[in-house]
């Protein structure tokens, strides 16, 4: 074992654990974090997605060792009051079914919108490719993204429906 | 070989007989009540709490506190079933609380499968909210001491019409929760014209929870000490470990544990394996990786999916082995028919690969002999007694906790993954957390069987079906069977889904109709998977309906019409048949004739139009598919119109227009993508790598969702809408290319043209 001070949500965490341990199992097991989510363990199907520096990555794929100084991001530090826009809309539009793969959904359409704010469909089609959905939620997940976009648009959640 | 049973018409019998009887539970005194309250974190319940039934409780202070008796997988059972207590209960739902209850007798039956909680639980809710609300009115009544004729509930409150006096739910507790429960009669239930929370939209109660990412799942349960596990099975189904290199594995980092479990002989059940505990999930699973296990593999390492081709090929030549269904002479119907086809479909074995990977928390405490279990499952009461009986535990020993699971699908309906859990912890005497990894996931399932059908059919010159004739060729496998002699017999027993009904549509309405049965043996473990049976039938039969309309020059929509004929109902067979009522089906036909337009629109090549219907778990539902397929071959789904009938009401639209969404693209992903070889007994594919599923880029232009308000029972939504999907894209990508498909995947047809 090994002891790692990961910065993750803003807080530097200690973690004591073998260097090859994912991410993934060091949020879970060794800090609580259970929002990011396993579902493969390959970097196949997006549950496990965190925020690197900003940028999306797989949980599942990234040794503990390998992560340093870098900015970790869960689905728990997105918003400080779980007030997101795209929190606000997967509300608002009732999105989840299940909701297993939501917090990985949500993860890299943050990245989606950072880089486009008001995405296309098909830039949707082509960022959330990576995040399966078993209960098929995805016309509501391409809706969400939009109305989360004119959330962060109009500032407060009101403007063009 | 012997005769086949029917198995699943007895669990639809058996589902009957439990619905009867949590009429009756349902009835019960709040005693029961607070306890199962209590148990899941609602904080305990004051003394002074009104509690009419096991389902409700009202604070002094107007906290609404209700029930979820249901597992929630995605279906959204948590948030409808408390929509109907509330409606009649006259509570603002911004206001309401919902827990979850536990596995308790309380509750009546808790499982959630066949799309049966909202049509086996909702009278009652209505009653059992009316009947809160009549004491609640009664006690107004008698504190102002006026008839309770003037009094009337909205909006947690009583009010006196005449003198304007209102008091709140909360100020009535004392008195409500001293008057005497009334009987039904006394009890009048709300005009559904007044319904103000019924059929409107309403977010999940667990949203918040979910799009924060807060503890809700199985897999998220942690308690105090608690340590990690990971069980290892032969991977030829009913194979089992004579030997591993445990003393190496105990030595990896981080393992406190490694030890063979026997198991049983149950495919379903307590299979053989290796269990490795660890301090954390990942030093169990990287020790995993470590284990070297010398595996008895047993009969099923000779099975493989070719070699199940070629039994189905030599099979389809002979009699089936049993005659699901027989009238008049279909060889002579179609010597006679002005136009005949003949047609095989063929569909593989499929995992249910839920998000979340099965998985159970279990801690057994050696001092009094009690098992606490925490699970994603859709049948707890299944998960109990399957604990009870592996390991002669008494069930009031066994609690069970019901978390969210991260999807069912009809997988969570079994219960290996519980006894599994339970299985160890016994062995370590702590807490200690099952976690299986997606390939054990996918490779472990109880899979929704493959099959095959062998079809031959005849239109006359006015186009009319004269004959119908489906050797369908199943799996199976062998169970001991007790006999009235008290000994034992082995028996060929489908998997779900593997036994097909001679009520079939469209076989009660021909003449002339052969519907024969053939099992294949095998030793892969089969289960329920969403719409059992129904998910692949009405894509064979659709296909094949669509293939004689075609051959008989009519337009595939009318010619279905003119096969549903006039009649108003058509009875089940036997004691267990199904009724059909055939009006409802034609009513939802000619509503998604006339929403999508059929037959109005000419397409371009490559384009196409398909319909489907399909009557399952008291659903009835008619599809129209519109496609575009690219010359090379590239499918793209422009539009589904989807019209359904499940009776008087829909509970909560958002979550109804949600089912409807997930089941179209659910059918759709289950049609292009997934698809299970065998060899050597095991499951090839292993992860989402080779086991593809659809993702949005392959979602639907557009769906629409009509419901059809009808006089019936209010009914399920969780899988009637899934079957017509696949048979309404084929049919449209007949009509855009001329290309049948009559395999599944897709994948395994070339659409392109030229």
């Amino acid at each position: 074992m090994s002891k790692y001070t990961l910065n993750v949500n803003g807080k530097a965490q200690a973690v004591d654990v073998e260097a090859d341990t994912p991410l993934l199992w060091a949020l879970r097991d060794t800090l609580g974090l259970v929002g990011t989510k396993y579902g493969c363990g390959i970097g196949a199907c997006g549950a496990c997605t965190v925020h690197v520096d900003g940028q999306p990555a797989r949980a599942c794929q990234l040794p503990v060792s390998s992560i340093g100084k870098r900015r970790i991001t869960t689905i728990e530090g997105l918003d400080a009051h779980a007030m997101h826009p795209l929190q606000q809309a997967w509300t608002e539009l009732d999105v989840p079914q299940c909701g297993y793969c939501q917090a990985g959904q949500i993860m890299t359409a943050c990245a989606l919108l950072k880089q486009h704010p008001q995405p296309t469909d098909a830039q949707i089609d082509d960022a959330m490719a990576g995040n399966l959905c078993r209960c098929a939620t995805y016309v509501r997940i391409r809706a969400g993204i939009h109305r989360a976009a004119d959330i962060a648009a109009t500032g407060n959640g009101k403007g063009k429906a | 070989m012997s005769p086949v049973s029917s198995s699943r018409r007895r669990f639809l019998g058996q589902s009957a007989a439990v619905v009867a009887g949590t009429a009756l539970l349902l009835g019960v005194q709040p005693s029961g009540a607070i306890a199962a309250l209590a148990d899941n974190g609602a904080g305990e319940p004051s003394a002074g709490d009104f509690v009419p039934n096991a389902f409700i409780r009202i604070g002094t202070d107007g906290r609404v506190t209700l029930v979820s008796k249901q597992p929630e997988i995605g279906q959204g059972i948590k948030t409808s079933l408390p929509m109907v207590l509330a409606e009649e209960l006259e509570v603002d739902w911004n206001t309401v609380h919902v827990v979850q209850g536990d596995l308790n007798p309380v509750y009546g039956s808790q499982g959630a499968g066949g799309s049966t909680s909202t049509p086996t639980n909702y009278d009652n809710f209505l009653r059992l909210g009316a009947t809160a609300r009549t004491m609640l009115v009664r006690a107004a009544a008698q504190t102002w001491n006026v008839p309770v004729s003037e009094c009337r509930a909205g909006n947690g409150a009583v009010v006196h019409g005449a003198s304007g006096r209102t008091l709140g739910y909360g100020a009535l507790v004392r008195t409500a929760s001293a008057l005497p429960v009334p009987v039904a009669k006394e009890v009048r239930l709300k005009d559904p014209a007044t319904y103000r929370l019924l059929g409107t939209r309403v977010g999940g109660v667990d949203n918040a929870l979910v799009v924060s990412g807060q503890p809700l799942f199985g897999i998220d349960t942690r308690l105090p000490d608690m340590l990690y596990a990971t069980y290892v099975k032969c991977p030829v189904p009913g194979g089992r470990p004579v030997e591993a290199n445990l003393d190496a594995i105990k030595r990896m980092p981080g393992v406190k544990a490694a030890f063979l479990v026997e198991g049983t002989e149950n495919l379903n059940g307590l299979r053989p394996g290796v269990a490795i505990v660890a301090d954390s999930t990942w030093n169990a699973f990287r020790a995993r990786k470590n284990l070297k296990v010398t595996w008895d593999e047993g009969e099923g390492a000779r099975h493989s999916w070719s070699g199940f081709l070629a039994a189905a090929q030599a099979a389809s030549g002979q009699p089936g082995a049993a005659v699901m269904r027989k009238d008049g002479d279909v060889d002579a119907a179609l010597a006679g028919a002005a136009r005949t086809v003949e047609a095989n479909y063929v569909y593989p074995f499929i995992s249910h690969a839920s998000m979340e990977p099965q998985n159970c928390t279990a801690w057994f405490k050696p001092a009094d002999g009690t098992l606490e279990l925490w699970a994603p499952t859709q049948n707890p009461g299944a998960g109990q007694a399957l604990v009870a009986t592996t390991f002669n535990i008494p069930k009031d020993k066994i609690t069970l906790h019901i978390t969210r699971s991260g999807g069912g699908f009809g997988r969570r309906l079994s219960s290996d993954f519980i006894v599994e859990a339970a299985a160890i912890a016994q062995k370590v005497k702590a807490p200690v957390k099952l976690t299986w990894t997606r390939e054990d996931d996918l490779q472990h399932d109880h899979f929704r069987a493959g099959g095959f059908h062998f079809l031959r059919g005849g239109v006359d010159e006015q186009g009319k079906v004269v004959a119908w004739h489906d050797h369908f060729v199943t799996f199976a496998n062998r169970v001991e069977k007790k006999e009235s002699d008290g000994g034992s017999a082995s028996v060929l027993q489908p998997g779900s889904g593997g036994n097909l009904s001679g009520d079939e549509f469209p076989a009660r309405w021909l003449a002339n109709c052969l519907i024969e049965q053939t099992p294949l043996e095998c030793r892969i473990p089969m289960g329920p998977w969403r719409a059992p049976g129904s998910n692949v039938f009405a894509w064979v039969f659709h296909s094949f309906i669509d293939e004689l309309a075609h051959a008989a020059g009519r337009d595939p929509l009318a010619f279905r019409l003119d096969l549903l004929g006039d009649k108003d109902l058509v009875a089940g067979t036997g004691e267990r048949g199904v009724p059909y009522n055939v009006g409802r089906m034609r009513n939802v036909l000619k509503a998604v004739a006339e929403k999508s337009g059929w037959g109005k629109r000419k397409f371009a090549r490559g384009q196409g139009a398909g319909v489907a219907f399909h009557f399952s778990h008291r659903g009835y539902v008619a599809e129209v598919a519109e496609v575009t397929v690219s010359r090379e071959g590239r499918l793209r789904v422009d539009r589904v119109v989807v019209v359904a009938d499940i009776g008087a009401q829909i509970v909560n639209l958002s979550g109804a227009e949600n089912q409807v969404q997930g089941s179209v693209i659910d059918g759709l992903s289950t049609l292009m993508y997934p698809a299970l070889d065998i060899d050597k007994g095991r499951i090839v594919q292993s992860n989402f790598h080779d086991y593809a599923l659809l993702r949005m880029p392959d979602t639907p232009l557009r769906i629409e969702t009509h419901f059809l308000k009808t006089d019936y029972p209010v009914t399920g939504l969780g899988e009637p809408v899934f079957p017509p999907l696949a048979p309404a894209v084929c049919n449209a990508i007949f009509a855009a290319t001329a290309k049948r498909v009559r395999e599944l995947p897709l994948s395994e047809t070339d659409l392109s043209w030229s």
